[in-house]
């Protein structure tokens, strides 16, 4: 149990959160509850909704890239929500995986700027190196080739591709290798 | 606060018309009131404003787009107009958008008929598509026994993901993904489980949730309408019953704003099915010699006429408390007709001490419609979610919107979706000493003094923290009442409950209301249901057996009315197979022959169930709701109003010429309004004062089952198959095998 879990999390309006008990809650780490609690902390008392979204990025670092029914219901209970509001964020944001995935996300774009400048070309590299289609992940679980990115405004460092939080620019297949290689 | 009302209001024109507004309503409001009709989706009067269908774009002057009207406010001068070619032009583009993906299935579709969106296809859709693209399909949702999912057909109104959290106060249903992605559904599989969670699908304006029982039973358009009363609980829901040649085939809300709004329980929209259950009694039957064969009904009804003449005094008469007035009040002179006083109806209640104390009838206390600006409420041993769905609702809204302030006195914590003041929790057996000592806890907070009676016996009460907080929360805001739920009712000790809760909502200034259970108890005690009782509720002057009486003395002849079976109605079920079984002659009139009826019963007259008689019913707020049969009872069973008439007549008895059930209601209803001024009191005057032992905590009292499922209240409900497969009834049978 976090520390904080008896008299509660304190809220910017000066109240106190007390998070919620459930049979999933023991499946949240010491150190996802302590971060959950720094957005709780963040609302006025009875917004904590509010922290969903950054509650769900902790968990799915903590369970190494993708969510959980159970690791949802967690949150929700953690929360005090329903499960279907916490479903419902973590559906509507790409960033979020509900489908177990590897834990190192890439998502190379292929967007105008990128497509031409030679974005396929990588994205089919990548394919190649990896043995997987875009939307699949590595046997090992090591990378989850995500999807083809939308724009993500660095065109002027184009061919590029995200990987996890990083962005990489000017790629070349050389480039591409070293960075996929280099993930642990 | 506004000091005037007129100062609220501000000039609009609608359509050129000039009109009065209230200050920060939505256009939608305004336009509704003065007829100009706006297409709509997603905006519906008791749910909050979504805006998301925008089917309701009308063109307001000097707006450079147009604007939703569920979700703009008005203002001063504002010029609004949902017929110029620019709102029309908007409101057939958002038509076009919305048939996107919806796909042409109208023939097979249950909601085709009676669809919102084929209504408006035709009124703002083109004769064709524009779209040649591949429509979505999505991937259709179990939502349990209740609910069928159509979800391809789904506009993503999100009218029932609002329902759930605005007004069961539990979001089951929400919208997953998003864009082209967009699904309203659970997410994982489960079902929606909550009690009133059937109202999604007449809140759905497409055909994407509809009835599961009723899925591929008929079209909206062959059915006749019939407007009927819900008989399962004491709150008097409006319902129409639908027919398709000659039979029930479903049940939907018909909108009361004074009592169930536009929402009924899913107990009173699916517990039609149980009227088609394989054991209707279709022909008279009778036991001879052990054997069970089927009669004439003159047969039937010259046995039965013997039996119950020859008990005379010894006859006891049993009225199940969901049968109409009309039939309950023919019951009761019959039985006075045959010189017995012994005829009751409250057959799942222990305690009938002090029953001279008893008022006129059950009562919420106050009218159905002002539950909603209560302010402080205490339940005394009540699942008021189960027990009156709809009331439940009311009370929610006055805790979520109103703020009031809600206590309870109950053995499990039962979920309530709204903020709960709060709890006291005993076992039942301690329910009279926790009820003690809230009264001494309002009386130290409110400085009114126990009345005298009560001083000894609160004398050794100990007041704890919960018991202030309780007594707090009662006394909160100016709108109080006091609740005994139907377990306080069926308690042991409930005279010594109602006693207390009598004196508690005296020192709180409180109003008292006995949430008696059955659809019509209230109509049952005005029409002299009870042994003590004359009607219109005159005291009796030769006081009968109650049903615990009859059932401790067996009676000679018993005579049954309305849908009851001995394992299952009863406060002691073995008590009453015992008693029923050695009566020299029991003659049943029900809807059903169970096995259980059938071991005890010697004459069984087949009667029509709720849907199929006319009558009236008399809900907890005193309010006379008749109604008129849907359908025909099948075979020949016959209306209970007409087999007491006939039964009457063979047994020679005087003063038995109704025509119809008006006529016994109008006879009903002059004798209580000739009873007036010589009746009893319409609130409980009690000077029943519980013995000291009682309010000890530890009082030792024979405890059967206080608490009945929610789905197993009547027989009907225990004969609905889709009701019985909800969680809710699959959860109490759990819990019922284990105990």
């Amino acid at each position: 149990m976090s520390s904080s879990a008896n008299e509660g999390v304190p809220t910017s309006d000066g109240q106190r959160f007390v998070p919620g008990e459930g049979p999933n809650v023991h499946l949240l780490s010491e150190h996802t509850r302590h971060e959950i609690d720094g957005w709780i902390s963040r609302f006025p008392a009875g917004r904590q909704r509010s922290a969903t979204l950054s509650a769900l990025r902790f968990v799915q670092e903590q369970n190494q890239g993708f969510l959980t029914s159970e690791l949802m219901d967690a949150v929700a209970e953690y929360l005090r929500l329903p499960s279907i509001q916490v479903y419902e964020v973590a559906t509507f944001y790409s960033m979020f995986e509900t489908h177990e995935c590897g834990r190192h996300h890439v998502s190379v774009c292929t967007n105008i700027s990128c497509w031409l400048n030679g974005a396929e070309d990588i994205l089919a590299h990548c394919e190649r190196k990896l043995g997987i289609k875009v939307g699949e992940s590595t046997p090992d679980k090591r990378i989850f080739l995500k999807k083809e990115e939308e724009c993500l405004a660095a065109c002027t460092g184009a061919p590029m591709m995200m990987v996890d939080h990083e962005f990489h620019e000017y790629l070349t297949p050389e480039k591409v290798d070293k960075i996929l290689d280099g993930l642990p | 606060m506004a000091a005037n009302p007129q100062d609220d209001l501000i000039n609009v024109e609608v359509d050129g018309k000039a009109v009065k507004a209230r200050k920060g309503a939505m256009i939608i409001h305004v336009t509704d009131q003065h007829g100009a009709y706006v297409p709509r989706f997603c905006y519906h009067d008791k749910l909050p404003v979504a805006a998301n269908c925008r089917m309701c774009l009308v063109e307001v002057e000097k707006a450079p787009k147009p604007l939703p009207a569920c979700a703009t406010p008005v203002a001063e001068g504002m010029k609004i107009f949902t017929k110029s070619k620019a709102a029309i032009g908007a409101q057939k583009a958002t038509m076009e958008f919305l048939l996107i993906n919806h796909p042409l299935d109208c023939p097979i579709c249950d909601q085709g008929g009676e669809c919102e969106l084929q209504d408006l296809a035709l009124g703002f859709g083109r004769d064709i598509a524009r779209f040649n693209e591949r429509k979505r399909v999505v991937k259709d949702k179990n939502l349990g026994p209740l609910v069928s999912t159509d979800m391809t057909r789904c506009i993503h109104c999100t009218r029932c993901v609002r329902f759930g959290q605005d007004v069961a106060g539990i979001p089951e249903l929400g919208t997953t993904g998003r864009g082209e992605n967009m699904e309203i559904g659970t997410w994982i599989e489960r079902s929606v489980d909550h009690e009133l969670s059937g109202n999604i699908i007449d809140l759905c304006p497409v055909g994407a949730l509809n009835s599961k029982p009723f899925r591929f039973q008929g079209r909206s358009w062959e059915m006749t309408q019939a407007p009927l009363v819900a008989p399962h609980d004491g709150f008097g829901s409006n319902i129409f019953g639908h027919v398709l040649r000659g039979a029930l085939k479903r049940v939907v809300p018909r909108p009361n704003e004074s009592i169930n709004e536009t929402w009924i329980a899913d107990r009173d929209r699916f517990s039609y099915e149980g009227l088609h259950a394989e054991d209707r009694l279709l022909k008279p039957m009778l036991r001879v010699d052990g054997q069970w064969r089927e009669a004439s009904w003159d047969e039937a009804l010259q046995a039965a006429a013997r039996g119950l003449k020859a008990a005379g005094e010894n006859l006891g008469t049993l009225v199940h408390p969901s049968c109409t007035a009309e039939e309950a009040h023919l019951a009761a002179r019959v039985t006075r007709s045959l010189g017995s006083a012994n005829v009751d109806h409250r057959l799942r209640m222990r305690d009938f001490r002090d029953a001279a104390a008893d008022p006129l009838r059950p009562t919420l206390g106050l009218p159905t419609a002002e539950v909603d600006a209560l302010t402080g409420v205490l339940i005394v041993g009540g699942n008021l979610r189960a027990e009156i769905p709809l009331l439940a609702h009311r009370l929610r809204k006055a805790a979520v919107r109103g703020k009031a302030r809600v206590a309870f006195i109950e053995a499990d914590p039962i979920p309530y979706h709204f903020p709960v003041a709060a709890r006291v929790s005993a076992a039942p057996a301690g329910w009279v000493h926790e009820l003690a000592a809230i009264v001494k806890a309002a009386a130290e907070l409110t400085g009114n003094s126990p009345g005298p009676l009560f001083v000894d016996l609160l004398h050794g009460v100990v007041v704890g923290d919960s018991h202030r907080a309780a007594a707090a929360a009662l006394c909160h805001g100016t709108q109080r009442v006091v609740w005994l739920g139907a377990m306080a009712l069926r308690h042991p000790a409930s005279v010594d409950l109602r006693a207390l809760a009598a004196e508690l909502a005296r020192i709180a200034g409180a109003r008292l209301g006995l949430l008696a259970e059955g659809g019509n108890a209230a109509g049952l005690w005005l029409a002299g249901c009870v042994p003590h009782r004359q009607t219109g509720g005159r005291s009796a002057t030769i006081i009968g057996h109650s049903v615990q009486a009859m059932l401790e003395h067996p009676q000679r002849a018993y005579l049954l009315v309305g849908a009851m079976e001995p394992e299952a109605d009863f406060a002691d079920a073995a008590l009453a197979e015992r008693a029923l079984g050695q009566a020299a002659c029991v003659v049943a009139l029900t809807p059903f022959a169970s096995e259980s009826i059938k071991r005890v019963a010697h004459v069984l007259l087949p009667m029509a169930a709720f849907a199929e008689t006319s009558g009236s019913y008399v809900n907890l707020e005193g309010s006379w709701q008749s109604q008129a049969a849907a359908t025909a009872a099948p075979g020949e069973a016959r209306p209970g109003w007409k087999i007491l008439r006939v039964l009457a007549n063979v047994l020679g008895l005087e003063g038995f010429s109704q025509q119809s059930s008006d006529d016994v209601r109008s006879e009903l209803q002059q004798l209580i309004a000739a009873a007036e001024g010589a009746r009893v009191s319409e609130t409980l005057v009690s000077s029943h004062v519980p013995p000291i032992a009682a309010v000890s905590a530890s009082a030792d009292l024979d405890l059967g089952a206080l608490d009945v499922p929610m789905y197993s209240i009547d027989a009907v409900l225990r004969r609905s198959p889709a009701l019985q497969q909800t969680r809710i009834a699959l959860r109490a049978r759990t819990a019922g095998g284990q105990g």
